[in-house]
């Protein structure tokens, strides 16, 4: 028993000496945060995972269920269907509103890909700590991975919607080509919000708790089942709420797709600068989003 | 044996060995350092903890007041590894062994990156893995979408994963009694789930893998083929790092073991000296071949 030691050993190595060591052998600190530049070749390395993943999530989301992938399209017509109900029928906001049901439809489903994003991106870091303490990658790749998939789930949505714009009698035009720069931008800016939320709901988990009422404040004000341009028109509105209703990035993207899609959605119909906003919102959701991932790369999963 | 004696002649202290620290910082040029922890302190913050401190007026209090004390904040500290330190080599396999609650795991989460040090310093030649018990995949998946998607997180191309998946499902042994591997994970026994993690982490050559109870769940051809890989990886100029509880794995794996008790490094030297003092301390004078229960988080 004599040989064993009760404290750390005497002869330990002087301080300088072990870090003298470690940099002579090109030794690095475990879980710095690499550089930017270094982060997204890391990020790009890991392509194939953030797709794979994705579609992994998506396919085993309904493998539960008896009727398994028909509920990929079932789903979104379902929810359409209820607000169709609500607001349609019972409330009466389809008065004045030409094409109210592809109007709806396609409101719900462009909010509905912005608010899973964001949902998802929440518990993005908190709810997959077993693969984020047990592999190392970067990771962003698991907020952006979640935001494919919503985005593979909204092209679902997409060809249910093509049937229902056409059964309405909405006709095929040019102008259908847009959605693909609209979807582009509004994906930017949904991965840089998961990112923002993903940082957050790793550090405060009780966010996902209030999430829930955030989004559905921002749905109610995004114009999803109503027209915006229809409650700008009459001037009692102060001019601060409108400028803020027309800029909402959830309204700007939910009407570049209407504009796309429907016919009887006219360019005038559109916020002011409706273009440059969309772009200028993804790109301050996606840059800044992932900055503000990155600055605390190192401390997901610890603890 | 041919490894004991260079460890030997380099410490130039054949006698003293195991009584010193076993890491000497003439360490010759040929040995090349993996990872080296200088002094590292570990703490850890528990909240709600203290009289009525989980209700949720303190939850408030505790929020609002940043700036408040810790101890007043209801915050306790756990100090989990005291200045330990180390210097581990290409090619080492190291036996972290301890009674439960000594900051094993901690030490290796801490090596890992995964945790903060609150002093000193954890250098590491690229990046450790860690796989313990909780390293959960996807359980809504199947065994295959998991090796393979398990692989690309790991940074392995999808040429590669598609190259080394056979291995890996023949390695983990889960066809062995049908079909499992197209099966969702959550449909597996935990011995199956613990084998297929083990080898998916263990199908890329890590320079430093960090193992924290993943064999102690397998069965025992399992066991035999793990050690076998482990030692192949050493080989490939990697260093292993093995916590068990099982004193034959970490005799018939690690020629070098550090002691850690109450956090403190208690001893570090070859396997069979460190390992009589530990039976002599736990007052166990044969081999254990039985597990104990999973090791808890040292708190």
């Amino acid at each position: 028993m004599s040989q064993v030691l009760d404290t750390p050993p005497p002869t330990q190595a002087p301080a300088d000496d072990l870090k003298a060591l470690a940099a002579r052998h090109g030794l690095t600190v475990s879980g710095a945060r690499p550089s930017l530049p270094e982060y997204i070749r890391q990020l790009w390395a890991r392509r194939h995972f953030i797709t794979a993943f994705a579609t992994a999530k998506l396919t085993a989301q309904y493998s539960q269920a008896k009727l398994g992938q028909v509920w990929q399209v079932m789903t979104p017509l379902l929810n359409a269907a209820v607000y169709y109900f609500i607001f349609g029928v019972l409330l009466g906001t389809k008065r004045g509103v030409p094409d109210y049901v592809p109007f709806l439809v396609t409101g719900v489903f462009v909010w509905t890909f912005t608010q899973s994003s964001i949902q998802v991106g929440t518990r993005a870091i908190s709810g997959n700590l077993g693969l984020v303490r047990a592999l190392h990658f970067p990771r962003a790749a698991l907020p952006i991975s979640f935001c494919l998939q919503q985005l593979q789930q909204l092209l679902f949505s997409m060809a249910a919607l093509v049937v229902i714009l056409l059964c309405f009698g909405v006709p095929v035009s040019a102008s259908w080509l847009l959605v693909i720069p609209a979807l582009v931008l509004q994906f930017t800016f949904n991965a840089g919000m998961a990112m923002i939320m993903a940082r957050m709901g790793a550090k405060t988990p009780d966010i996902a708790q209030l999430m829930p009422f955030i989004l559905r404040t921002w749905m109610y004000v995004s114009g999803v089942m109503w027209s915006i341009d229809k409650l700008t028109a009459k001037d009692h509105l102060p001019h601060l709420v409108t400028v803020a209703l027309e800029t909402n990035p959830a309204a700007v993207y939910i009407d570049l797709m209407r504009f796309a899609l429907i016919d009887s959605f006219h360019a005038k119909q559109l916020p002011p600068h409706v273009w440059a906003a969309a772009t200028g919102w993804a790109l301050l959701a996606g840059i800044g989003g992932f900055i503000y991932f990155w600055k605390a790369e190192e401390t997901y999963g610890r603890g | 044996m041919a490894e004991h004696n260079e460890h030997t002649q380099l410490n130039g202290d054949p006698e003293g060995y195991g009584r010193t620290a076993y890491t000497t910082p003439a360490a010759p040029a040929d040995r090349i350092p993996t990872v080296v922890a200088d002094s590292v302190d570990i703490v850890y913050r528990v909240n709600g903890t203290g009289a009525g401190r989980g209700s949720a007026t303190a939850a408030l209090n505790r929020i609002l007041r940043r700036e408040q004390t810790e101890k007043a904040a209801g915050v306790r500290r756990v100090h989990a590894v005291k200045k330990v330190s180390f210097i581990a080599y290409k090619g080492e396999a190291i036996g972290l062994i301890g009674t439960n609650g000594s900051g094993k795991s901690t030490l290796l989460k801490a090596v890992a990156g995964l945790l903060p040090v609150e002093s000193g310093h954890i250098y590491t030649n690229g990046q450790p893995s860690l796989l313990g018990v909780n390293a959960a995949l996807m359980n809504d998946l199947t065994g295959e979408r998991n090796v393979y998607l398990g692989g690309l997180a790991m940074g392995m191309s999808r040429e590669q994963v598609k190259e080394r998946y056979q291995d890996i499902v023949d390695f983990s042994g889960i066809n062995e009694k049908g079909d499992f591997i197209t099966l969702p994970m959550r449909t597996y026994s935990s011995g199956m789930a613990a084998r297929l993690r083990f080898s998916i982490a263990a199908a890329k050559d890590h320079d430093v893998l960090l193992i924290d109870e993943a064999l102690a769940t397998g069965d025992r051809r399992f066991q035999v083929r793990s050690e076998d890989r482990i030692r192949e990886l050493r080989e490939k100029a990697g260093t292993v790092f093995l916590v068990s509880h099982n004193n034959k794995s970490i005799r018939d794996t690690c020629e070098r073991t550090l002691w850690l008790e109450r956090g403190e490094l208690r001893m570090d030297g070859p396997t069979e000296e460190v390992m009589k003092e530990y039976e002599a301390f736990t007052g166990d004078k044969s081999d254990k071949t039985g597990k104990k229960p999973a090791q808890k988080k040292a708190a």
